[in-house]
């Protein structure tokens, strides 16, 4: 037994090794995804991912203008961390702004500001950030104060120089909103429940119809009068409810392990959830329909998962990618699915405030079945 | 030719082509089967046999084709087709992860059997899975692995089988009893299409055909394929047959030698120069010379090398 343990035989490792090496040339797409996955994460993580994420966008809700405030506004936009994108009418107005995930902080000047900096007394500014994911945050909010005690200091001269000197010339008061005690699990644990679904649906239904192939089973279906759409949502129901028996797993656990309270409708997550899933499972039988064999179906199946993971604002915060990594990203029904499932979770927002989402949602779905029908072979040719 | 919508036909094609590429597959293929009939459709491996079949029951889009199967067109009309036609793979091709009644159940649902359970218990009783039908296909053995793969082809009642090598890898007591079936499917008016590459087998069938490399070599039935060979065939025993074979094969008026166990068969095409060639060794000690019909399988090997040789003049 010991013996041939560890007896080696240089010509039958070598004919090993050999026959290897030729299984590896044939099989083109394996060497194809053993040299793009490398490359896909390398781009990814090198170009893509910033975790101090600049030209966030914000609202100023803002009571009368003066030197004071266009300073404090300018010197926010120099520093490249904010990226003004609307001047709000109202506190309500910029409240329902941050709810639709449009805007990354509000910050508001009480009405009297300039008069009471004027007279030293220290008036409020409140920034109130979208804290959800604190990370995309942290950064710009410990930038803040400098900011706008440098951008003060400028003007304050002559007689007005002494104000400020000892505690500086603002009250700032920093409200992180949605997710108040800077928890990373109120970001990541709703984040995740989308990135399950996307991870075991698109594997379980990718090699659906490829093991069928492997198999010859699909020999017999093809034989018989089935049809194409037939096969495919008939391939797709029953794991719409295995989607959704995660789903109610994800959110108990959430809930009581995690301790995360929700701010807005469950049904309405769980009715959203129907086209996020469906989407999912398409892609994985559009991508078996490709496939030819059940392992080009996980590979392809990774090539569709790594971008949903990295370039979905999950890991990451989205708003710290640059341009063509958004728009990647934006094509990725995860990233909008993340939106609102933090949205409706976290923010407490409805339907109104994230249907541009659930609109890509529905058609990155009948895209992807129609792929899959024009896809799909009713012949062995 | 029957004309196109003759009833007596249930398959009737002619030019029937395929290639691969650059490869011709099937070439200009014609059949004629009978209502009723049983067709065999012989041919040595990668002949394309399965090929032609696969296009009869639409799984292959052919480049040409003419003619009818059921009455129908092969080209134009396959959805209609495909619901009167049971086809049986050459590997079984069922879910082996199912039981049999899952199986026959699912094969009921997607040809839209109405009374499916009463069709299915027919069918169980019919081919003897009574008591059987929890078990999951995969565990079957390969005899009753392609019982349940015929019993699936009945499930909708079909006019005509596609039986592609049903019988390959199955035993011989497991074969005997499939070709009783199959007569006696054949005696209720269902016609059967049966490719094989046992040359016995040739003869259960009504009539055959006989391709390879793509090309119909003969068809009919077995006697008229037989005769029209005009082939002549002497069997002689004895021991060292291979020795005795090579020397015969360079011999002028011998078109082939073939060792069947412990005897050989001497073919040629001529009677007199087959006779000729082999006077030296008649007398010989040690052999028994004879002078047999050929057999069907004498004639498919001549047929067969002889197209190999045209194919490379």
């Amino acid at each position: 037994m010991k013996k041939t343990l560890f007896s080696f035989s240089p010509r039958r490792f070598a004919s090993v090794v050999v026959k290897e090496f030729i299984q590896m040339r044939r099989d083109r797409m394996t060497f194809a995804m053993m040299v793009g996955i490398p490359v896909l994460q390398l781009v990814i993580f090198g170009y893509a991912i910033n975790s101090n994420p600049k030209f966030l966008p914000t609202v100023i809700v803002e009571a009368g203008q003066s030197n004071f405030t266009r300073a404090i506004v300018s010197a926010m936009k120099n520093s490249e961390y904010f990226s003004i994108v609307k001047e709000a009418e109202s506190e309500d107005e910029a409240e329902k702004i941050m709810k639709r995930a449009e805007a990354q902080f509000v910050i508001s000047f009480p009405p009297d500001f300039s008069r009471e900096l004027a007279k030293g007394k220290r008036p409020q500014l409140l920034i109130q950030a979208d804290a959800a994911d604190p990370s995309a945050v942290s950064y710009a909010l410990s930038a803040f104060e400098g900011i706008v005690n440098s951008a003060l200091a400028k003007e304050l001269k002559g007689p007005l120089a002494a104000i400020g000197v000892k505690n500086g010339p603002v009250d700032i008061r920093l409200h992180r909103c949605f997710n108040p005690e800077i928890r990373t699990q109120v970001n990541v644990v709703p984040g995740l429940l989308g990135v399950i679904l996307t991870m075991t649906m698109v594997f379980i239904t990718s090699l659906a119809v490829t093991r069928e192939k492997e198999r010859g089973t699909m020999e017999t279906l093809l034989a018989t009068p089935v049809k194409p759409l037939e096969v495919m949502t008939g391939k797709i129901i029953p794991y719409m409810i295995v989607g959704y028996i995660q789903i109610t797993l994800v959110l108990g656990l959430a809930k009581y392990l995690f301790n995360i309270s929700f701010a807005g409708s469950i049904s309405l997550l769980f009715f959203v959830a129907f086209f996020f899933i469906a989407a999912n499972l398409a892609v994985g039988v559009t991508i078996s329909t490709l496939a030819k064999n059940q392992l080009q179906a996980v590979q392809m199946s990774v090539f569709f998962f790594l971008p949903s993971i990295l370039l979905s604002g999950f890991m990451f915060p989205f708003r710290g990618m640059p341009f063509w990594a958004q728009c990647i990203g934006s094509m990725l029904p995860l990233t909008h699915f993340l939106e609102i499932v933090r949205g409706i979770i976290l923010r407490g927002a409805g339907l109104g405030d994230f249907y541009r989402h659930g609109i890509f949602i529905v058609a990155f779905l009948f895209g992807i079945i129609l792929i899959g029908l024009f896809r799909y072979r009713q012949t062995l040719d | 030719m029957g004309s196109v919508n003759d009833n007596k036909y249930v398959i009737d094609v002619r030019n029937v082509r395929k290639s691969f590429g650059p490869k011709l597959v099937v070439n200009n293929i014609a059949i004629q089967v009978k209502r009723g009939e049983i067709y065999g459709f012989l041919g040595p491996n990668g002949s394309g046999k399965t090929t032609f079949i696969r296009m009869l029951c639409g799984l292959l889009t052919p480049d040409h084709a003419e003619g009818t199967c059921l009455g129908l067109d092969v080209l134009k009309q396959q959805d209609l087709i495909k619901p009167r036609v049971g086809y049986m793979t050459q590997k079984f091709s069922l879910y082996e992860d199912l039981t049999v009644l899952e199986n026959l159940k699912l094969i009921a649902g997607l040809y839209g059997i109405s009374d499916a359970r009463n069709v299915i218990n027919g069918i169980t009783e019919k081919t003897g899975f009574s008591g059987r039908e929890k078990q999951l296909a995969g565990t079957l053995s390969g005899g009753w692995k392609q019982r349940l793969a015929l019993a699936a082809c009945l499930v909708h009642s079909p006019e005509l089988l596609l039986l592609d090598e049903p019988t390959a890898g199955v035993d011989p007591k497991a074969r005997r009893d499939f070709w009783e079936e199959l007569h006696k499917l054949a005696s209720e008016g269902i016609s059967a299409l049966v490719s094989t590459h046992y040359m016995d087998e040739a003869e259960r069938c009504h009539r055959l055909a006989y391709i390879a490399y793509g090309n119909l070599l003969a068809r009919g039935t077995i006697r008229e394929v037989i005769e029209e060979a005009g082939l002549h065939t002497w069997r002689v025993e004895g021991a060292n047959l291979s020795i005795l074979a090579e020397k015969l094969r360079k011999c002028d008026g011998i078109e082939q030698t073939i060792v069947f166990g412990n005897s050989l068969h001497v073919t040629g095409r001529d009677k007199q120069r087959l006779e000729n060639a082999i006077k030296p060794y008649l007398n010989e000690s040690g052999f028994s010379w004879m002078e047999t019909g050929s057999g069907i399988e004498d004639v498919f090997i001549y047929l067969t090398e002889k197209k190999a040789t045209d194919n490379f003049k």
